[in-house]
């Protein structure tokens, strides 16, 4: 096997990994001990992006809405249809007319199933 | 490159890919109707449909079958469309046909086996809730996710008209054709890739539609999470399957794994370490012990109609995926590894008997049959001969058949609270309905084995193809597992004719057209493959697999 040549070009890209991932695990463990000690109520609250948290259901042990999750979803398989997309995109003159067909009958599907979600309420925030 | 040449040079034959296409396009666009339909016209549109499709791409099929084409690899050598290939396709799209009927039907479980649709539940909880108000007693049921059952009976004092009960979710049609989909593409799949992303596609809506009773749902909702939780664990071990035969051969196709195994000598342990990982994942499927820990409570908890098509299509698909792997991928090693798989064959047999004994539920014990006779069927893959894949097709033609019959009877028996499953519910049926009786004993003495039922040439074919292939042990094994699961069938025939039916006991409720059709159709094919079936055997015999 020829790669263990080749793979000698990736040393430095593990050692930024660990570089990084230092770094971060540093700054979060040594920040209470290095840092000034000022206790405020607030700041034990949920982040959310500077406004007020939304309120969590009390019933149920405090569960996080469905319609987190559906959006989540629903976001995965819009953003893996476009990384199909790509490939497409770069090869599109050799595909030609078959595979122009081909990646409409894919958004296609995946457009049945995003009109499905919309008429069955799936976009509704509630 | 024009696009002609360049889909030809794909392998895109669309004679050849026609069921699949039909069914998986079917599939979509049952998605696209579930969205723009009414929800009045939902389910009868919905059904239509999707008998439509099963019986067109049975029809392609045949056509198919008796058009001579020769066999073809397909897609870019993904799919591989041959005799046995064809022979599987067409016993799904049959077994299909009473297993969509009688998802579908109404009549047994008034409103649909299946879980209410929300929007037709807050209509019925509208109703009530109007006429509750009108006849000034207590108010409205509380909670949307109770039993729909509370809701109808809890009517305040003299409803004025009488409800029906909440029409039953229609993606259950769409699921259905997405795992039917995932069943041919299993089946026909010539290389490892293709086969787990079938397996992915088969099993995902499986697991939703184990989990959607609209009876003893928390039962239903345990089943489909053990079946879920279990059905990952297994898909990953078949991965890992892959990924080291891939190591082994440098390609996962079925056929490079062969050549390769056959090349210059150097270490197998990828090989079998890969075939044993692999093995797991395609057993996990077919139920067969000892990794059938799933098939009981899945079995039990599921829908009666969704165990039915479980138990006969799945069984199939993966039956019919593990007699292409062996075949063709493992054919030339079949020495080195065949006696391991001895053992997994007598423990399946063995398990599914012993512990079929023990059994108090008619649904537990028909699971643990069906691990019974998935080591019978795992005789018939191991005996790598021509007359091996023929017993094994025909068996699995049989079986589904009868499988689908004795789940719809099974359906049929209830008491006030849904099905009556425990055993001594079956007491003295034959008094209560002898045509529903005399029906469910010729199927259980089908699965046991006895002459002039297909379950007995099944077993005769299977059998003599694993004694022409010198498995004698195995097959006295199975033998005397089939003298001892004819026990556990007989006492339930014993209990219906000779019993007396306990005075508050369940009834026989009359099927609707769809479930009769379905069963009958069942009952009818166990006949006919018992007493003539030479016809079927030659089908299944026609070819071999394409590597």
């Amino acid at each position: 096997m020829q790669g263990s040549a080749g793979l000698t070009a990736y040393v430095p890209l593990i050692v930024m990994f660990v570089l990084a991932g230092g770094f971060a695990l540093f700054s979060v463990t040594a920040a209470p001990y290095i840092g000034p000690r000022r206790y405020n109520r607030a700041k034990l609250d949920t982040y959310e992006c500077g406004i007020e948290p939304s309120p969590q259901p009390v019933v149920g042990g405090g569960r996080v809405p469905v319609a987190y999750y559906l959006t989540a979803m629903l976001f995965i398989l819009f953003d893996i249809e476009m990384v199909f997309l790509y490939p497409f995109v770069i090869n599109i003159d050799a595909l030609g007319l078959f595979g122009l067909v081909e990646i409409v009958l894919f958004i296609g599907t995946v457009a049945f199933a995003y009109a499905y979600v919309w008429r069955r309420g799936g976009l509704d925030w509630t | 490159m024009g696009s002609q040449s360049f889909s030809d040079a794909l392998g895109v034959d669309y004679g050849a890919l026609a069921p699949l296409l039909i069914v998986l396009g079917g599939a979509c666009v049952s998605v696209l109707l579930e969205a723009v339909l009414p929800r009045v016209r939902r389910r009868s549109v919905q059904l239509v449909f999707s008998l439509a499709v099963v019986v067109v791409a049975l029809a392609a099929v045949i056509i198919r079958a008796t058009s001579g084409a020769g066999d073809v690899v397909v897609l870019a050598g993904s799919l591989s469309v041959d005799a046995p290939g064809l022979f599987l396709w067409g016993t799904l799209l049959a077994l299909a046909v009473p297993s969509v009927l009688m998802l579908a039907d109404r009549s047994v479980e008034p409103g649909g086996v299946f879980v209410a649709d929300p929007e037709a539940l807050a209509e019925a909880q509208e109703r009530v809730g109007a006429g509750s108000l009108r006849s000034t007693s207590s108010g409205l049921p509380s909670g949307t996710g109770t039993d729909t059952h509370g809701v109808v009976g809890r009517r305040g004092g003299a409803g004025p008209e009488p409800t029906t009960p909440p029409e039953m979710h229609t993606e259950i049609f769409p699921f259905v054709l997405f795992a039917l989909g995932g069943m041919l593409a299993f089946s026909a799949a010539n290389d490892l890739l293709t086969m787990f992303v079938a397996l992915e596609v088969l099993s995902l809506p499986l697991y939703l539609l184990c989990g959607l009773a609209r009876r003893r749902r928390l039962l239903s909702q345990e089943a489909a999470v053990k079946y879920f939780l279990l059905g990952a664990f297994a898909s990953a071990f078949f991965l890992y399957g892959v990924a080291l035969l891939y190591g082994y051969a440098g390609s996962v196709r079925l056929a490079d794994i062969a050549a390769s195994a056959a090349g210059p000598l150097r270490s197998d342990a990828l090989l079998f370490a890969g075939l044993a990982l692999l093995v797991v994942g395609l057993m996990f499927k077919a139920s067969v012990g000892p990794f059938h820990t799933w098939t009981p409570d899945v079995y039990q908890g599921a829908p009666t109609p969704v165990t039915a098509f479980m138990a006969a299509c799945t069984k199939v698909a993966a039956f019919g995926a593990i007699l292409r792997v062996f075949t063709v991928a493992f054919g030339t090693t079949a020495l080195e590894w065949r006696g391991v798989l001895w053992a997994v064959a007598i423990a399946s047999m063995v398990i599914g008997t012993v512990l079929g004994i023990t059994q108090t539920d008619l649904k537990r014990m028909v699971a643990y049959s069906s691990v019974a006779h998935a080591g019978f069927i795992l005789i018939g893959c191991l005996a790598i001969t021509p007359a091996g894949l023929s017993g094994t097709l025909f068996y699995l033609l049989a079986y589904g058949f009868t499988t689908i019959a004795i789940l719809g009877l099974v359906s049929l028996v209830r008491s006030g609270d849904g099905e009556a499953g425990h055993l001594s519910g079956y007491a003295g049926l034959a008094q209560r309905s002898p045509v529903v009786a005399a029906a469910l004993s010729f199927c259980l003495l089908a699965l046991a084995g006895v002459p002039l039922t297909s379950g007995f040439t099944a077993k005769f074919a299977v059998f003599s193809a694993g004694l022409a292939d010198g498995m004698a042990p195995l097959v006295i094994v199975g033998l005397v597992c089939s003298a001892i699961a004819a026990f556990f069938y007989l006492r339930v025939i014993v209990l219906m004719y000779f019993s007396d039916p306990a005075p508050d006991g369940p009834t026989v409720s009359l099927p609707g057209p769809m479930t009769t059709v379905a069963i009958t159709l069942g009952v009818a094919v166990t006949l006919l493959l018992g007493v003539l079936p030479t016809a079927a055997l030659e089908w299944a015999g026609a070819g071999t697999f394409l590597g």
